[in-house]
């Protein structure tokens, strides 16, 4: 599209009505609500991507028209209206693209700081490069040199688009099809940004990356798309974190995060997910419905999920692994934390192809208030999986009597040369258990934080140290006032 | 220490103590001695604040406050400590971790510094000799898989720690052979001083061969119908309970 017809388009726009004003005082280019081709070619235009990547999204669009919304899940939410929601946000100076933190929009740092994750610290401080989504734009990617010096791409997936089209073309969508899900198809119409990391062969990546999104705009859908290749025999440790402002409208969330390690290697990645459940009503909360998965497509490869999850007001979310190379391994770690009215379905896949591969699903849900909490895990061994070795443990904690735990395992076994293990529990916090605590000097809200960080322990020591502290003091403020 | 008046005590609508006037001062051991539901367990619950036992009627005074005002963690960090009759489990919950994290509470109640991990575990290191507790009890999750004699010792430890004022033992003696005994009276015994009291509940006399209390109170239907020295639980074992209830009404 050329700068006039560019001009049109955005006239056309602002002839519309805009219904929302803006959030914070940065200057959004901020198209109107409203999903269509054109709009899909707007995106892709403005990001200047090569031809086939805007014929990827509009083939994405229209699968997603023959779509439907999928509602299997266990949860409960007024409809969606798609065509109420703007797919395009981003700084208006980006196009210019900041060369260093010195050259970022002091707004913009400011927004950070308030959020408490000063990007200059983490960077002297915390030995972690940062690739900063705010409004679908990264804005600001640090370190890089140091990743540089070993191989490592680590940079946003629009940048990735430009500078490594060969591996973008050959990996986006090999492990998550466009035409998987209702939300991954329109993740792949109108998908912004998000980040783009590859490991070169024998390489252990030599820190441990991560990318904190947030949600600043209103009433903006945000499309993250995360691609992560671990070559031959590398290693790679990925963490996720999110914390999003106060807002009143609810915000769709519905990204994809696609891993493939290779021959002999290994992904952790660990996510501690805070965003906004809503008030007690249920009220703004995050809608969060993405789509997570690896392939373990090499021989002895091996994929982890971690997460902690505590935001939200719906959690829709799947981390699965499919294990295709010879002896690959997938491990599952999640806490889920439902309290208010929040309501969170999510769980694992693992699906053995390959033979002696094995995986190991660990699952804590919580749930306190009025919230519900559903585990859904499948474990499928195809027939050419000999060998295979499963085991789940799903465990539920109740907190008060107005909550709810469910837990539906799937299993699929079709090779009689395989192994299945399941275990479940469910257990509720007794009033002997705080008493016994408060007798012995604990207040009531310690007990409880105790007793509830007893039950994660299993999950919590996957984590990375620092992480694994945050994911604590994340469970201790989300259970604030939730009992007595 | 404690002044114990015409203390009455219903659960879930039932009477159980119908007056209850006990004194305790600093540096006394008593033991209260009864028939099974007699009101025993009721009693030392009620002190430590299970909200399940309603006062009726009565005051409790503990060194001079008003203990049936406080709250039940607020009357551990006051130094009132129950050993229970069926220690509860915490599973995932580190017993030591879950002992610093008691010990400082307490100590932040009383306006002390916090310890850190290796303090307490300097503090702690004579203690678990005392108990001869396995190094394995500390690592497990509180009173998990615990033998019924381990986690009575585990009880004691926990006193031997937090050093209360006023220690509450709630049937420590059941569930316990003969060694156990020894090693749990005997830890009991090394933490005895003039500063502190102790109030043991027991249906058997046999703790207090070890445990040898200053006074004995019989406890039957809710009321202390007889009190002596440590010679009426002698007299107790011997005669049994019915003949003393039989002399009391006498």
């Amino acid at each position: 599209m050329n700068q006039e017809s560019e001009t049109e388009m955005l006239k056309e726009y602002a002839e519309q009505e805009y219904k929302y004003g803006f959030v914070t005082d940065i200057e959004s280019e901020t198209l109107p609500p409203g999903l269509n081709e054109k709009v899909i070619k707007f995106i892709s235009n403005k990001k200047g991507e090569p031809k086939w990547l805007t014929e990827w999204r509009l083939k994405a669009y229209k699968i997603w028209l023959k779509m439907k919304e999928p509602h299997w899940a266990n949860v409960d939410y007024p409809p969606i209206d798609y065509q109420g929601i703007s797919y395009y946000s981003a700084p208006k100076n980006a196009s210019e693209g900041p060369q260093s933190l010195d050259e970022v929009d002091p707004e913009l740092i400011e927004t950070y700081n308030k959020l408490g994750i000063p990007l200059e610290e983490q960077e002297i401080l915390a030995g972690v490069a940062v690739d900063a989504v705010f409004d679908s734009m990264s804005v600001a990617t640090t370190f890089k040199e140091r990743l540089a010096e070993k191989g490592v791409i680590f940079c946003s997936i629009s940048e990735a688009v430009k500078e490594h089209p060969e591996l973008i073309k050959k990996y986006m969508g090999s492990v998550v099809p466009q035409s998987d899900n209702f939300y991954a198809a329109l993740n792949s119409a109108v998908f912004t940004d998000g980040s783009f990391c590859y490991i070169p062969p024998g390489t252990k990546c030599p820190m441990e990356l991560s990318t904190y999104f947030r949600i600043n705009e209103q009433n903006t859908g945000q499309f993250e798309r995360t691609l992560i290749v671990a070559d031959k025999g590398s290693y790679v440790s990925y963490l996720e974190g999110c914390t999003a402002p106060k807002r009143d409208e609810n915000q769709l969330h519905a990204a994809v995060v696609e891993l493939v390690a290779l021959d002999d290697a290994e992904i952790k990645y660990s996510t501690v997910q805070n965003w906004y459940p809503g008030d007690k009503e249920g009220k703004g909360g995050i809608y969060n419905f993405v789509t997570k998965r690896g392939a373990c497509r090499g021989k002895s490869s091996k994929i982890t999920w971690t997460q902690v999850e505590t935001g939200s007001a719906i959690t829709w979310k799947y981390p699965s692994c499919i294990l295709q190379g010879d002896n690959s391994k997938g491990e599952f770690y999640s806490v889920a934390l439902s309290a208010l009215k929040q309501q969170a379905d999510t769980g694992t896949k693992m699906i053995h192809i390959g033979k002696n591969t094995k995986s190991t699903i660990i699952s804590k849900g919580i749930s306190a208030e009025k919230g519900q909490n559903t585990y859904r895990g499948q474990v499928m061994i195809k027939k050419s999986a000999t060998g295979a070795r499963n085991y789940s443990q799903c465990d539920s904690l109740l907190i008060g009597d107005k909550c709810g735990a469910h837990t539906f395992p799937y299993l699929d076994v079709k090779n009689t040369k395989s192994h299945v293990e399941h275990e479940a529990s469910t257990s509720k916090i007794g009033e002997d258990q705080i008493y016994y605590c408060k007798q012995r000097g604990i207040s009531e809200e310690d007990a409880i934080n105790l007793i509830v960080n007893g039950f994660c322990k299993e999950v919590f020591r996957e984590l990375p140290m620092e992480f694994a502290v945050e994911a604590q003091r994340l469970l201790e403020v989300s259970l604030e006032g939730s009992v007595g | 220490m404690i002044k114990i008046e015409n203390l009455h005590v219903e659960v879930e609508g039932t009477q159980i103590l119908k007056g209850i006037n006990l004194e305790v001062k600093a540096g006394e051991t008593h033991a209260i001695m009864g028939p099974n539901g007699s009101g025993k367990s009721t009693l030392a619950q009620v002190l430590a604040g299970h909200e399940d036992y309603e006062v009726t009627k009565g005051k409790v005074e503990y060194l001079k406050k008003d203990l049936l005002e406080m709250d039940v963690d607020e009357r551990a960090c006051e130094g009132v400590f129950l050993a229970f009759q069926y220690p509860v489990e915490l599973p995932g919950v580190n017993n030591t971790y879950f002992l610093k994290s008691a010990l400082n509470a307490q100590r932040k109640y009383r306006g002390e510094k916090e310890i850190d991990a290796m303090e307490f575990m300097d503090l702690i290191s004579d203690k678990i000799k005392l108990l001869n507790l396995k190094d394995s009890l500390l690592k497990r999750p509180v009173n998990e898989g615990f033998s019924g004699g381990e986690k009575k010792r585990n009880e004691i430890f926990q006193m031997a720690v937090l050093e209360p004022k006023l220690a509450l033992l709630d049937e420590t003696d059941s569930g316990l052979d003969i060694d156990a005994l020894r090693v749990v009276a005997g830890g009991v015994n090394t933490m005895r001083n003039k500063e502190n009291a102790i109030i043991i509940v027991t249906h058997y006399q046999r703790l207090l061969n070890y445990i040898v209390p200053d006074f004995v109170h019989v406890l039957v239907d809710g009321k202390i119908i007889s009190s002596g020295d440590k010679n009426l639980a002698l007299e107790l074992e011997e005669k049994g309970y019915d003949k003393i209830i039989e002399e009391a009404k006498a």
